[in-house]
């Protein structure tokens, strides 16, 4: 069926980058202004650099089989020795149509699907999915208390669980490999209580519309105790480890710089906005659920490179240990999930009693819960940016449309920004400071 | 049911409707570029989202008067930093010429955004300086989250039996 000719008339145009001598000068400058986003007599000039034949460039592929490139980037380097001029980021290795399977599955169905975009923070994704179909139903304001508080703490372990790994990953990318070991050590702590909590260590389609899935386990408090112990003198280690080391400072600082006005057109949000020094998090600028009411502060940098965004997590950790303590103070008691019959399904007790309560149970898991026609966009703080979520209803129980407002694939785009002008050794550290996660970037 | 209040309220000359609380604007294509420009001036300087929906076979949803349904919709989410304040745009584009002005200009971020939304609902954006696909392969025929388009219906090549 896909013959040469059909792929020649239904080819739109190659996703590579081409290398400058089958480009023309136009074409070349439409091609670095689309990556790099600068002005036409900018593109223009660097559309003429390699003049002399002795200082050819070379395009390089990076990845999408390389180990630093957080899953399956491919990154498409030219190089001037050992600068980058232009770089392309090609994604779409992990593109699995999340998107389309979300409008075949159920609004209860669709957790499951959610949760494994973004996988290193799975419940920031089913809870601004939950968020959002609330919103359609109009129960957004009436979540049981102890459902909210219980998302929010959820909400920050993940948080933590997710910027402990950045920390191990960037490490493990600047050769840093105790920091690796460290890192899913205390990872490995918290993915533990989620174990607990929800059954799963990831994907846990644990948040769901009108609630959470179950109450918290006998003991969680004394769990979540101890890791909140356990990590900040953990975090101080860190700090002698790397914050403070000669080398780490010298591979990070100055690498990878952006400046606000780039970080903001380029629509990043996130660590990567909050290092070029724009206070933004959505916690506390429109806040939701309960962070208005919790005191904690904006890690804010200031230079906008690597180290910025590296200490930013890394503060982010110490914020969410002092929210998390918070949270444990005004855990409310009460429900877990709404008690709306047409949103929860009844207690397994009740089926057996209760004619209803089983007609409930089979309409709720098979056919799924109407929501009201309308659309809705839902915006919420992951530990990588803004994620959010736009559901169109028809009125049925699935989704007429789901799109997810990804903060990797928003925040991908501003590597080519990053590189320019670098070295290829620091192209890993930047990789690795922008902390993308290619389930979120493709889906 | 229907939570579209019906307002007579206009933002630039182009009607505004609210969906659960949330402010709409529904711009015609001509009038899009020219909204976007006044709204950055307002203070949204940052295009958090931008989609699309098909609508094939959900054609009578609820729009505000003087605005005609159409196949496809651009969705923008924008976001205001300083106001702390979302707006979403809602454009309609016909079935027949899918093509809408390209955000480029406005927001660089939008460049994938907008690749994304071309490979998957073949919605064309014009000014965009390099609308290729973005997530599936170059060599793919048709888009995927089309409503026309069915879920897997990858060719499956079998070998032919001996006969």
């Amino acid at each position: 069926m896909t013959t040469v000719e059909n792929v020649r008339q239904t080819s739109e145009g190659g996703q590579e980058m081409k290398p400058r001598s089958e480009l023309g000068a136009k074409e070349l400058m439409r091609e670095v202004g689309a990556v790099l986003r600068m002005s036409e007599a900018e593109a223009a000039a660097l559309g003429q650099l390699p003049a002399d034949a002795e200082d050819q460039t070379m395009i390089i592929n990076m990845g999408p089989q390389h180990p630093s490139t957080h899953g399956v980037l491919r990154l498409m380097l030219e190089l001037q020795g050992e600068t980058v001029l232009r770089c392309k980021p090609i994604i779409g290795y992990l593109h699995t149509g999340m998107e389309k399977t979300g409008e075949d599955l159920t609004f209860l169905q669709g957790g499951t699907n959610v949760t494994r975009m973004d996988y290193l923070s799975p419940l920031n994704n089913e809870l601004v999915f939950s968020m959002a179909t609330e919103k359609l139903l109009g129960i957004d304001g009436d979540i049981p208390e102890r459902a909210v508080w219980m998302r929010m703490l959820l909400s920050e372990m993940n948080r933590m669980s997710s910027h402990l790994l950045f920390l191990a990953t960037n490490g493990m990318d600047l050769g840093a490999v105790s920091m690796m070991l460290y890192g899913w050590r205390e990872r490995e702590e918290v993915l533990r209580f989620f174990q607990k909590v929800t059954g799963l260590r990831m994907n846990h389609n644990f948040i769901r519309p009108g609630g959470l899935a179950a109450d918290l386990p006998p003991g969680w408090r004394d769990d979540v105790l101890s890791i909140l112990e356990m990590l900040p003198p953990r975090l101080e280690e860190y700090d002698v480890l790397m914050t403070n080391q000669p080398i780490w400072r010298e591979r990070l600082q100055g690498v990878g710089v952006i400046t606000a006005e780039e970080a903001l057109a380029l629509g990043t949000s996130g660590p990567i906005l909050r290092s070029t020094g724009v206070p933004f998090d959505l916690r506390r600028d429109m806040p939701y659920m309960h962070y208005d009411e919790l005191d904690f502060d904006v890690i804010v940098g200031s230079y906008g490179d690597a180290f910025d965004r590296y200490a930013i997590r890394l503060n982010e950790v110490r914020e969410s240990i002092k929210i998390v303590y918070q949270i444990l103070d005004r855990m409310p008691s009460g429900d877990y999930r709404i008690q709306n019959k047409k949103v929860t399904p009844p207690p397994r007790g009740r089926i057996d009693e209760s004619m209803e309560a089983l007609i409930h149970h089979f309409k709720i898991f098979t056919e799924g819960f109407r929501v009201p026609e309308g659309e809705v966009y839902v915006g919420i703080e992951s530990p990588r940016g803004e994620i959010g979520c736009y559901i169109v209803s028809d009125g049925g129980p699935k989704p007429y449309c789901i799109h997810m407002r990804a903060p990797s694939f928003v925040n991908i785009q501003a590597l080519p920004h990053m590189m320019r002008g670098g070295l290829v050794a620091d192209a890993v550290a930047v990789i690795s400071s922008v902390d993308p996660v290619l389930g979120d970037v493709d889906r | 049911m229907s939570e579209v209040a019906a307002t007579d309220e206009s933002l630039h000359g182009s009607p505004v409707s609210y969906s659960r609380g949330q402010k709409v604007v529904h711009p015609s294509r001509e009038q899009f570029v020219a909204l976007l420009k006044k709204l950055i001036d307002e203070g949204f300087t940052m295009c958090a989202d931008l989609t699309a929906a098909d609508y094939l076979t959900h054609p009578g949803r609820d729009l505000p008067a003087g605005v005609d349904a159409e196949r496809f919709e651009v969705v923008l989410n924008l976001l205001s930093i300083t106001k702390r304040e979302r707006l979403r745009v809602r454009v309609q584009v016909p079935e027949s010429d899918p093509t809408i002005a390209s955000c480029f200009d406005l927001w660089p971020g939008t460049e994938a955004m907008e690749r994304e939304v071309f490979d998957m609902f073949g919605i064309r954006f014009d000014g965009h300086p390099d609308l290729t696909r973005i997530l599936m392969p170059e060599d793919w025929e048709g888009h995927p989250l089309r409503k026309d388009y069915a879920i897997g219906r990858i060719p499956v090549q079998f070998k032919g039996a001996h006969s």
